[in-house]
C-alpha cells in the first residue's frame, strides 16, 4: 500500500525535486507582459505620451506658455476651412509621387538591370547610390538650393546646351517649386528603394529564370512573371517608408523654400512648426500634426494591406 | 478574459492619465501681474558687491561685425567686474526667435536675452508676464538721458502688451539699423550717372542700367522676409511716413488698400515684372545675393546697413550706401529702428547683474566700441563716425534720418502673422502671382483682423 503510494507518488515528486517548481509571478498570466514591460516604458515616455500630450494639446489655445483655454473641437473645426492647411495637405499628396512612385518605378527597373549584369565592383556602386540616404538633409537641402539657384549648376548646365530658354530660380517660381523639392525627394530615396528591391531580387533562385527562358519568356515577361511578384514584399516595405518620408517632409522645405513661393511648397510639418514656433498656436499646430499623423496612418494601412493580400 | 481585462485597463489607465494631466501651461501663472518691476530705489547697481555669480547671454549677434564688438563688450565687462563670468550662447535671429517663446516659459531662463521688438515677440512676451520692467533700471542708470524718445518707444510697451510704441521699458538695444541703398561707384560711373537725389531719378536710374545690360538692383527673396527691406524705404515714396508707422506698428487707424499704397505695390509688381529684380528674385537665398553683388552683379542693392561691413571687406571704396531720397512728405523716411533689444526674463537669477550689464552695453564708451568694431551704434552716431568707406555713408544716413526724417518700423512688426503674410504676399507681387490689388487686400486682411480684434 505505502509503497504503491510512494511509487505514484514519486513521478510527481522526482521532478520537482530537479528543477524547482516555476515561481507565483512566472505563471502568472501577466507574465508575458512583463517582458514587454521595458520595451513598452520606453516606448510610452518618448512616442506615445507626447502623442496623448499633442492630442490633448490641440482642445487646447494656447501660446507656449502663460494660461490656456479649452477650445474642445475647435482648432479641427477650423483646419478644415483653412485654405493654408488644405493646401499643404495637397503638396503633401505630391510629394508622395516624388519620393515614393517614380523612386519605385526608376528603382525596379535599374534593380532588374543590376541584377541581370554581373558588374564589377557591386558594392562600390551600391554604395554610392544609397550615399544620398547617410547625409543629413540639411545638408542635401544646402546643396540642392545652389544647384537650383538662378545662377546655380542647373542653370549652368542648361546655358551650356543652349537651352537658356528653360533656365529659372528654380525654387522662386510657383510653377517649379515643389517639382524641384520633390526631386530632391526622389535622389535621395531612390537608392534606399533599390538596395531593398535589389536583396529581394538577389533572393529569387535562379532556377525560376532558367525555367522562363527555356519556356521562350523574354526580359521583360520574366520581369513580370518572376521578379516583381517575388519583391512585392520589399516593395510594400519601400512604399511604406518612402510614403512616410513624403508626407512628414520638414527639412528640405524649411531649408529651402520655407514653404514660398507665396505658399506653394509649404507642408503638414512645416505647417505645423511655422504655427506653434513662430505664430505661437500650439492648439493648432497640435491638430496639424494630429491629422497628419492619422493620415499616415491611414495610408500606410492600406499600403500593407494590398501588399499582403496579393502575396 | 484575463488579457482583454489587463489591455483594458492599460488603456482605461492611460485614458485617466491624460485627463487628469494638467491643461497645458495651466502651472505658468496667469499674466502680467507677476512681471517685475521694481522702482529706481529698489534697484541694486553695486555688481561687485553680488559675489561670483555666472550671467548666462543668450544674442543673435553673429555676424562678423556685431561678433567683434559684442565679444569686445563681454571682455571688458568681465575686467570691471571679475566676480561676473558671462556664458554666451549666440545663435542665427531666427534660431533664437524660435526658441525664445519655450525659453522664456521654462525655469531655467538666460539673465540676458535678445527679443525682438515686434508685436508677435514682445509684445506677446509683455502681456504673459514674462520679460522685467526696466523702466526702474532706466532711471537709475540714466538711461533717458543716452537714447531719444523715439528709439526707447520702438522697445516700449504698456504693461499688458496691447499698445506699441509707449508705456514701460522692456529691453534696450545698442546698435541702430537704417535700410537704404548700396550702389557701385564704378557701376554708376559707367552708366555716367551721379547718385540719385529723388525717386524718380532711383527709378530712371534703374531704366538706365537696364538698358546698359546690367542687373538693376540685386534682390536675394527666396526667405521671403527680404523684399520687406525693400519695399519699405520704397512705400515711403508713396505713403504718408506716418501712416507707415501705424500700420507698421499695428495700431489702429490706417488702410493697406488705400491707392498711394497700391502705388507703392504696383511699382514693386513693375520691378518684378521687367526684371529689374534680377530674373529670379524669389529664386535665390538672401545670404547669396550680397555676395554676388559683391562680385559685381547688380548697380543698387537695397537693404539693411548691417550689410554695409561684410560688404566692404570686398569691394572696398566701391561700395557706397545712402538713406532712400526724401519720400512723400519731403522728408527721408526708411525702414530702420534699433538692432534687436535685450531684455531681462521676469525669471532670470540674476537681473541686477543682468540690467548693468545692458548699461554697460549701450553706454557712451560702448558706443564707441561697437563704431570701432564696424558695427552702427544707436546712440552717438554722427559723433562716431568713420572718416571714410561704407560706415560713413551708413551713419551719416542713420543720423539724417533719425533726426530730421522718419525712422519707419519694420512691417513686421505690426501683427504675430504679418511677417508671413508680408513675406508671402510680396513674393507672389514679385514674381507676378499676386494683382497689387489682391496683395494690398490679404495685406489688409491680417492688419484689420488684428486692429479690430484688440
Amino acid at each position: 500500500m505505502a509503497s504503491s503510494t510512494t511509487g505514484r507518488r514519486a513521478p510527481a515528486r522526482l521532478p520537482a525535486r530537479r528543477r524547482p517548481r516555476p515561481s507565483a509571478v512566472a505563471r502568472s498570466a501577466a507574465t508575458p507582459y512583463l517582458f514587454i514591460l521595458p520595451a513598452f516604458l520606453v516606448y510610452g515616455a518618448f512616442a506615445l505620451y507626447p502623442l496623448g500630450r499633442a492630442a490633448q494639446f490641440s482642445l487646447f489655445e494656447w501660446k507656449g506658455f502663460g494660461s490656456s483655454t479649452f477650445v474642445g473641437l475647435r482648432n479641427y473645426l477650423d483646419l478644415a476651412g483653412d485654405a493654408d492647411f488644405r493646401a499643404a495637405i495637397a503638396n503633401a499628396l505630391i510629394l508622395i509621387v516624388f519620393y515614393a512612385v517614380i523612386p519605385l518605378v526608376v528603382g525596379l527597373v535599374l534593380a532588374a538591370v543590376l541584377r541581370r549584369g554581373q558588374v564589377r565592383g557591386m558594392g562600390f556602386f551600391r554604395t554610392v547610390v544609397f550615399l544620398p540616404q547617410v547625409i543629413a538633409l540639411v545638408v542635401v537641402a544646402v546643396a540642392w538650393r545652389q544647384i537650383y539657384s538662378p545662377n546655380g549648376l542647373l542653370n549652368e548646365a542648361l546655358r551650356a546646351v543652349g537651352l537658356d530658354v528653360l533656365t529659372r530660380g528654380w525654387l522662386g517660381d510657383p510653377g517649379t517649386a515643389l517639382a524641384a523639392v520633390g526631386f530632391i525627394g526622389t535622389w535621395v530615396e531612390m537608392g534606399l528603394v533599390m538596395l531593398l528591391l535589389l536583396s529581394g531580387m538577389s533572393r529569387i533562385p535562379a532556377e525560376q529564370f532558367e525555367a522562363a527562358r527555356l519556356d521562350g519568356a523574354n526580359a521583360v515577361q520574366e520581369f513580370f512573371a518572376i521578379t516583381l511578384p517575388a519583391v512585392r514584399g520589399e516593395i510594400t516595405v519601400a512604399l511604406v517608408l518612402t510614403i512616410i518620408a513624403a508626407l512628414k517632409t520638414f527639412d528640405l522645405v524649411y531649408m529651402t523654400t520655407s514653404g514660398g513661393p507665396g505658399n506653394s511648397t509649404t507642408v503638414p510639418s512645416f505647417e505645423a512648426y511655422f504655427r506653434a514656433f513662430e505664430l505661437r498656436e500650439v492648439g493648432s499646430a497640435s491638430a496639424v500634426a494630429i491629422v497628419l499623423t492619422l493620415l499616415i496612418f491611414v495610408i500606410n494601412v492600406g499600403v500593407s494591406r494590398i501588399g499582403e493580400r496579393e502575396a | 478574459m484575463r488579457r482583454r481585462n489587463f489591455l483594458g485597463s492599460t488603456a482605461a489607465l492611460g485614458g485617466l492619465g491624460l485627463l487628469t494631466a494638467c491643461a497645458p501651461g495651466s502651472d505658468g501663472g496667469d499674466g502680467g501681474s507677476e512681471a517685475p518691476a521694481p522702482a529706481a530705489d529698489e534697484v541694486d547697481t553695486d555688481i561687485a558687491a553680488l559675489g561670483d555669480i555666472t550671467l548666462t547671454v543668450w544674442d543673435q549677434e553673429v555676424r562678423g561685425a556685431q561678433n567683434d564688438a559684442i565679444e569686445a563688450l563681454i571682455g571688458s565687462f568681465q575686467e570691471k567686474y571679475p566676480n561676473v563670468t558671462i556664458d554666451r550662447n549666440s545663435q542665427s535671429f531666427d534660431d533664437l526667435q524660435q526658441q525664445t517663446g519655450l525659453a522664456l516659459s521654462g525655469n531655467d531662463v538666460p539673465d540676458v536675452l535678445q527679443v525682438n521688438n515686434a508685436r508677435g515677440d514682445m509684445g506677446t512676451f509683455v502681456a504673459d508676464g514674462l520679460l522685467t520692467d526696466l523702466t526702474g533700471y532706466a532711471e537709475a542708470y540714466g538711461w533717458a538721458d543716452r537714447f531719444t524718445p523715439s528709439v526707447l518707444g520702438k522697445m516700449s510697451y504698456s504693461s499688458d502688451g496691447v499698445t506699441f510704441g509707449e508705456g514701460s521699458l522692456y529691453g534696450l538695444a545698442q546698435t541702430g539699423e537704417v535700410c537704404g541703398i548700396y550702389y557701385s561707384q564704378k557701376k554708376l560711373d559707367a552708366l555716367g550717372l551721379a547718385a540719385p537725389t529723388t525717386w524718380d531719378e532711383v527709378f530712371s536710374l534703374v531704366e538706365a542700367a537696364a538698358a546698359a545690360d546690367e542687373q538693376p538692383i540685386m534682390l536675394g527673396n527666396l526667405d521671403q522676409w527680404p523684399a520687406l527691406h525693400v519695399f519699405g524705404p520704397l512705400q515711403a515714396n508713396f505713403v504718408p511716413a506716418e501712416t507707415i508707422v501705424t500700420l507698421g506698428m499695428g495700431n489702429a487707424g490706417a488702410d493697406w488698400t488705400t491707392d498711394d499704397n497700391l502705388a507703392a505695390l504696383s511699382q514693386l509688381a513693375e520691378w518684378g515684372a521687367s526684371g529689374a529684380l534680377g530674373d529670379s528674385p524669389n529664386g535665390l537665398a538672401y545670404d547669396d545675393a550680397w555676395p554676388l553683388f559683391t562680385e559685381g552683379t547688380g548697380v543698387l542693392l537695397i537693404g539693411g546697413s548691417w550689410l554695409g561691413p561684410d560688404m566692404e571687406a570686398v569691394m572696398g571704396e566701391d561700395l557706397r550706401f545712402m538713406a532712400p531720397p526724401a519720400g512723400a512728405d519731403g522728408k527721408v523716411a526708411t525702414t530702420g529702428g534699433t538692432g534687436i533689444p535685450f531684455s531681462v526674463p521676469s525669471a532670470a537669477a540674476n537681473p541686477a547683474a543682468a540690467a548693468a550689464f545692458i548699461d554697460f552695453i549701450t553706454s557712451d564708451e560702448a558706443m564707441a566700441m561697437i563704431a570701432e568694431n564696424g558695427g552702427m551704434p544707436v546712440n552717438r552716431t554722427a559723433e562716431l563716425a568713420p572718416d571714410s568707406g561704407v560706415n560713413k555713408d551708413i551713419y551719416e544716413a542713420f543720423d539724417a534720418v533719425s533726426t530730421e526724417g522718419t525712422l519707419l518700423p519694420y512691417l513686421d512688426y505690426a501683427t504675430p502673422s504679418f511677417a508671413d503674410t508680408a513675406g508671402a504676399t510680396l513674393q507672389e507681387v514679385i514674381g507676378g502671382q499676386a494683382e497689387p490689388a489682391a496683395a494690398a487686400e490679404a495685406l489688409q486682411e491680417d492688419y484689420g483682423a488684428f486692429t479690430e480684434g484688440s
